[in-house]
């Protein structure tokens, strides 16, 4: 798909129409300005314009003119490589699997028209296909599991702190935003939560307030998902029931009040000077001892193991029932509820899934290091949905990987770029990911579909599969007379499915009463029995 | 409860913090008139006002000068409300620009409108961090501030006179504008039904950046008259613009006057509920306000459609 | 654990009403949507509400559904033997119940495969809840295949079997509409509402629709239509129920409605005043 010659792509170029020209060009140098401003100095008050000024200074002004100019020729290309790229990969996937090409779906849910087939998907093609998925994840868990050993310790603290708490952050609000299609802002408050109920019961000096008795770090964990599981359905009961951006705002306030109480309370939870020196993670088995220290690595390999753990448990939702559920509430609430899905109670199933793993997160915080009411703030919340955001809404790999990547990013820019600019960068990236790739950096992949090949027990019957209607109808009309039984296969149990003799008898209908033309009514006219036919270009005829 | 002086003087102090949160409200009331979204961005759009106010009137008002007094004072005033308000427009405008307009252009889900003014949001106030730096700064003195006049013997500021002025013109000029304008027509035919006001010859497009550039003047405007009090900073939009949210929905959201209504209500409340249990507690006691009403009467008080008559 | 993995909520096919409303009032602020309207259904049988447009329909349809609350009158349900209140229950519980519907306005779930979105509703009689279904056991397992040979099935029935793995999305219009047939009827419902299922069909579609209607109901799934064409609704309803103005203006045997003159009236009537009703 690479290797585009040259000669045709630059008559291409040409023949683009003015407005899309000047169009593009606009968007380069506003994007490059903006690009300028960021990355230039800072101003302060006194000096408001001292940063923009700065910005375009004489030296910098050439690096974001060629910038904005190579932008512009990347526009114009790209729109081309785009839909090229777009027209070859569907019709290799429609070689591929005849029944999964598809035109863009209209409407959508929050993940917008599915992803243009971008160079990414190409290259996960081999990761995330059939056959080649657990292949393909067993190398990234290698390299995960290899490669930090190598790294520097300031490197794998980043890999621990920044990199995997915020990974399995993300992992749980991308059930909450990405299955489920809610936007919650406070999520971090859960994070808190999971961290001070450590704090709570580990340790009797750490907070003024703890537990009478202490218990090992490990099983911090249970009570940590519990309890921030349990905080979850607090806040969700009573504004689940609110419409998408209702609930936002709510969930918005929720956090900020969290981060309140852990700092006003000063009684409770020592207030905003914090809570250290809770005891780190220890096995303390006969035969087994280990404690976790100040080893930045083996709270890496835990965090491991939790996000495995995690995405595997996930996983088996996503394709489970409640997945299908969740799918079903994000892209229509009303019509999963007239289908009979019990929409109040799985969103608050969401919610308090994504809290229990946002107080798995605080736990290993807890444990890890230092942390005051400051580690809970909204930028934090916003963080971790920006993570979701970059790495795709719905795809486990995706949020883990974007979290690698945002955060990694930010871990090699901390000598150049200050940490209190980088949320600049983060939302510039949400905005942009919104407009140019609303599916993420690896979108889910989405409309999973078992051939019936694969439900033992059905014959697999290509002729009987897309029977014209009328034929199956027809078909099953036939069947219906002879009282069950006409069930191919016969599915074990005795008759472990509903409407017997009813619906699922309409399998292979009899050759007969498939007619080969579509829309051709067999025998008698549907009207000749009652009344007037429906004849073409049936009319309200009074 | 305290004395009658007390009583006069939380009520004054309310209605004065609530006419600013029902400019604020304004804009959100709009938009989401228009286009049945929250703003997400519109505290951002607040706080980018209130910094072109401020930056206009210092250039104009030296540090360490005499302050101005008499018609001086007063034009100072107004011209920092007018680069407040363009400052907003702009912001507005150029919000509605990158963040929702290329989204309906694809015809995007409403989650994705919202993530997106997330992000634009963030990315502004932390710009404006970088750019205006990060402490607090005071708007120059403008006029001479003190005590005009006593009611029930509360005192009113010449301050809290100058932002109630502002804001009731502001309030009023809006409400003609929804109401008795052929602009306000428009806006209220496309929040009705933007498709039946397309076809009807309305362009739809053109009264979307309308209603977000009037939301940001105001909202540029009402970001001034806010700093002049509790000075400008980076972060100013935050508590005000979820404030100014609760005081739309306490009204009934997309609804003018119920966002004015809102406003003050909920300046009353918060006024007198700090002064019962803390003041810090103010900010809890606005957004279990929020809370309640959403739960109990989404629609708010006077129901949610844009324009309809109190 | 019974062998049944998924109840069958249809009880046997006793004769009896299968709905009775009664007098359902319906009220926007001062706006009257439905005005006192009864009607009753035999079980099995296939009962077309005609109207003119804003008749109050699909107001009645989300009365009976739970979408929305009428403020008198009941709507008695015989899920089994005895008689349940649909008034004031939620959505779900409705579907649970028996009684699945499609929206006049498809909706799908557009991302979904054809499968899939039948696969929802077939798993509303599932048992695994959202733990038992981390595990996969046997018995998960087993229900997990049975869920999905019973969506194939009905992606035959409604004649997709081909379409199964397209995102429902991509559909043709009329695919749509026959897919969230098949999601409807996947609930397992004794009775099922249709909401203009021919709204936008061609000639073909509609003779195709007529069958597919017919075998439902052969299958012993009461049918609730709303339909615009009356010859459509002629051919495969028993009896209907015109209604005009929030009111039942008539009921009875297609042959009598059709020469009715209040009926004819109410369609051939003022039609500036039909268009001016919400």
């Amino acid at each position: 798909m690479s290797g585009l010659p040259h000669q045709p792509r630059l008559t291409r170029l040409t023949r683009l129409p003015r407005s899309r020209r000047v169009r593009s060009l606009g968007i380069a140098c506003f994007l490059s300005a903006l690009a300028a401003v960021i990355t230039g100095p800072s101003g302060d008050a006194d000096h408001p314009l001292a940063g923009i000024t700065g910005s375009f200074a004489w030296p910098r002004l050439i690096i974001f003119v060629v910038a904005a100019l190579g932008l512009w020729a990347a526009l114009l290309s790209g729109g081309h490589l785009a839909s090229r790229g777009r027209a070859l990969s569907t019709r290799a996937r429609a070689a591929m699997m005849p029944s999964t090409s598809m035109p863009p779906a209209p409407g959508g849910d929050g993940a917008g028209p599915p992803a243009p087939a971008g160079p990414l998907r190409r290259i996960a093609a081999p990761i995330t296909g059939r056959h080649g998925a657990r292949l393909g994840h067993l190398a990234l868990l290698a390299v995960a599991l290899a490669v930090p050993p190598a790294l520097s310790t300031a490197a794998q603290q980043a890999l621990v702190g920044e990199i995997g708490v915020y990974a399995l952050l993300a992992l749980g609000l991308n059930v909450v935003v990405g299955y489920a299609g809610l936007l919650d802002l406070g999520y971090i408050a859960f994070f808190a939560i999971g961290a001070y109920t450590t704090a709570y019961v580990t340790s009797a000096e750490a907070m003024p307030w703890h537990a009478p008795w202490q218990i090992n770090p490990f099983f911090a964990l249970p009570v940590a998902l519990v309890v921030a599981a349990v905080a979850g359905v607090v806040l969700g009961g009573p504004t689940l029931r609110l419409r998408g951006d209702y609930l936002a705002i709510v969930t918005l306030g929720f956090g900020e009040i969290v981060q309140l109480l852990a700092n006003n309370a000063d009684g409770v939870t020592g207030g905003p000077r914090g809570v250290f020196g809770l005891p780190p993670l220890s096995v303390d088995l006969p035969g087994v001892r280990y404690s976790w220290g100040l080893n930045p690595l083996p709270y890496y390999y835990l965090l491991v193991v939790l996000i495995v753990l995690v995405m595997v448990v996930f996983g088996r939702w996503e394709r489970s029932r409640t997945g299908r559920a969740w799918t079903a509430i994000r892209q229509d609430e009303v019509a999963a509820e007239a289908t009979g899905v019990a929409t109040i109670r799985m969103k608050l199933l969401a919610f308090a899934v994504g809290a229990s793993v946002s107080g798995f997160a605080g736990v290993v915080l807890a444990t890890k290091q230092f942390f005051n009411p400051q580690s809970f703030g909204l930028q934090a919340s916003l963080l971790v949905l920006t993570i979701v955001i970059f790495g795709g809404m719905g795809s486990r790999l995706g949020v883990v990987l974007g979290a690698l990547v945002l955060q990694g990013t930010a871990f090699l820019l901390r000598d150049t770029v200050p940490p209190a600019d980088r949320f600049i960068y983060f939302g510039a990236v949400v905005v942009l990911m919104m407009i140019f790739r609303p599916s993420g950096l690896l979108p889910p992949r989405r409309h999973r579909a078992l051939p019936r090949q694969d439900v033992p027990g059905t014959p697999a019957v290509p002729a009987a599969a897309g029977t014209p209607l009328v034929g199956a109808a027809v078909g099953a009309t036939a069947g219906a007379g002879q009282d069950s039984a006409l069930a191919p296969g016969a599915a074990p149990g005795p008759g472990p499915l509903p409407a017997p003799g009813s619906l699922r008898t309409s399998g292979p209908p009899p050759a007969s009463g498939a007619s080969p033309g579509s829309g051709a009514v067999p025998g008698p006219g549907p009207g000749a029995g009652a009344g007037p036919g429906v004849g073409p270009g049936a009319e309200p005829a009074l | 409860m305290g004395s009658a002086e007390q009583i006069s003087q939380l009520t004054i102090d309310g209605l004065m913090v609530g006419a600013l949160y029902a400019v604020i409200a304004l804009g959100y009331t709009l938009v989401y008139g228009v286009l049945q979204l929250i703003n997400f961005a519109h505290s951002e759009v607040f706080m980018l006002g209130a910094f072109g106010g401020l930056f206009a009137s210092r250039a104009l008002v030296p540090d360490g000068g005499a302050t101005p007094s008499g018609l001086a004072s007063a034009g100072l005033v107004l011209f920092g409300l007018g680069v407040g308000a363009l400052a907003g427009a702009t912001a507005a405008y150029a919000l509605e620009r990158c963040a929702y307009r290329p989204l309906r252009r694809r015809g995007a889900p409403r989650l994705a409108y919202l993530i997106s003014a997330i992000g634009a949001s963030l990315f502004a106030f932390n710009l404006a961090g970088k750019e205006f730096g990060r402490q607090s700064v005071p708007v120059p003195e403008l006029f001479t501030n003190g005590t005009v006049v006593t009611v029930f013997g509360a005192e009113i500021s010449t301050q809290s006179l100058v932002i109630a002025a502002s804001a009731l013109m502001m309030l009023l000029a809006v409400d003609h504008l929804v109401a008795g304008t052929r602009l306000g027509q428009s806006i209220r035919a496309v929040a009705q039904d933007a498709e039946c006001a397309g076809l009807m010859g309305v362009d739809v497009q053109k009264i979307i950046v309308a209603t977000f550039v009037l939301g940001g003047l105001l909202a540029g405007a009402g970001g001034f008259l806010y700093a002049m009090t509790f000075n400008a900073s980076y972060t100013m939009g935050f508590v005000p613009g979820i404030k100014a949210f609760t005081a739309a929905v306490l009204g009934g959201i997309g609804n003018v006057r119920g966002a004015v209504i809102g406003g003050l209500l909920l300046g009353l409340v918060e006024s007198f509920g700090g002064y019962l249990f803390d003041a810090s507690y103010k900010n809890v006691i606005a957004f279990a306000v929020l809370v309640a009403v959403l739960l109990v009467r989404p629609s708010g008080l006077l129901g949610t459609r844009l324009g309809r008559p109190a | 654990m019974t062998g049944r993995v998924i109840p069958d909520p249809r009880p046997s096919t006793a004769a009896g009403p299968i709905l009775d409303v009664r007098a359902v009032t319906l009220r926007f602020g001062g706006l009257t949507s439905l005005d006192g309207v009864s009607l009753r259904q035999e079980r099995g049988s296939v009962l077309a509400v005609i109207g003119p447009n804003g008749a109050g329909k699909t107001s009645l349809f989300n009365c009976l559904t739970g979408a929305y609350r009428p403020q008198q009158g009941s709507a008695r349900f015989w899920a089994g033997e005895d008689a349940v209140e649909l008034v004031g229950r939620s959505p779900h519980r409705v579907a649970r119940l028996g009684i699945a519907r499609t929206f006049q306005n498809i909706r799908l779930f557009p991302e979904m495969s054809a499968v899939e979105n039948v696969q929802v509703g077939v798993e509303v009689r599932a048992r695994a809840g959202a733990l038992r279904g981390l595990l996969p056991t046997p018995a998960v397992r087993r229900e997990e295949r049975e869920v999905l040979e019973r969506s194939h099935h009905l992606l035959d029935f409604v004649g997709l079997g081909r379409r199964a793995a397209l995102p429902a999305g991509s559909l043709p219009y009329g695919e749509q509409r026959r897919l969230e047939i098949a999601r409807a009827l996947g609930t397992t419902p004794s009775l099922l509402l249709l909401d203009e299922p021919a709204a936008g069909a061609t000639a073909a579609e509609r003779r195709d629709l007529v069958t597919l209607i017919r075998a439902i109901a052969e299958q012993g799934v009461s049918v609730l239509l709303i339909e615009h064409d009356i010859r459509l609704v002629a051919a495969v309803a028993g009896s209907i129920s015109v209604l005009n103005f929030g009111r039942v203006i008539a009921a009875g045997h297609p042959d009598q409605i059709r020469s009715d003159p209040a009926v004819i009236e109410a369609y051939l009537g003022d039609t500036d005043d039909e268009r001016s009703r919400p």
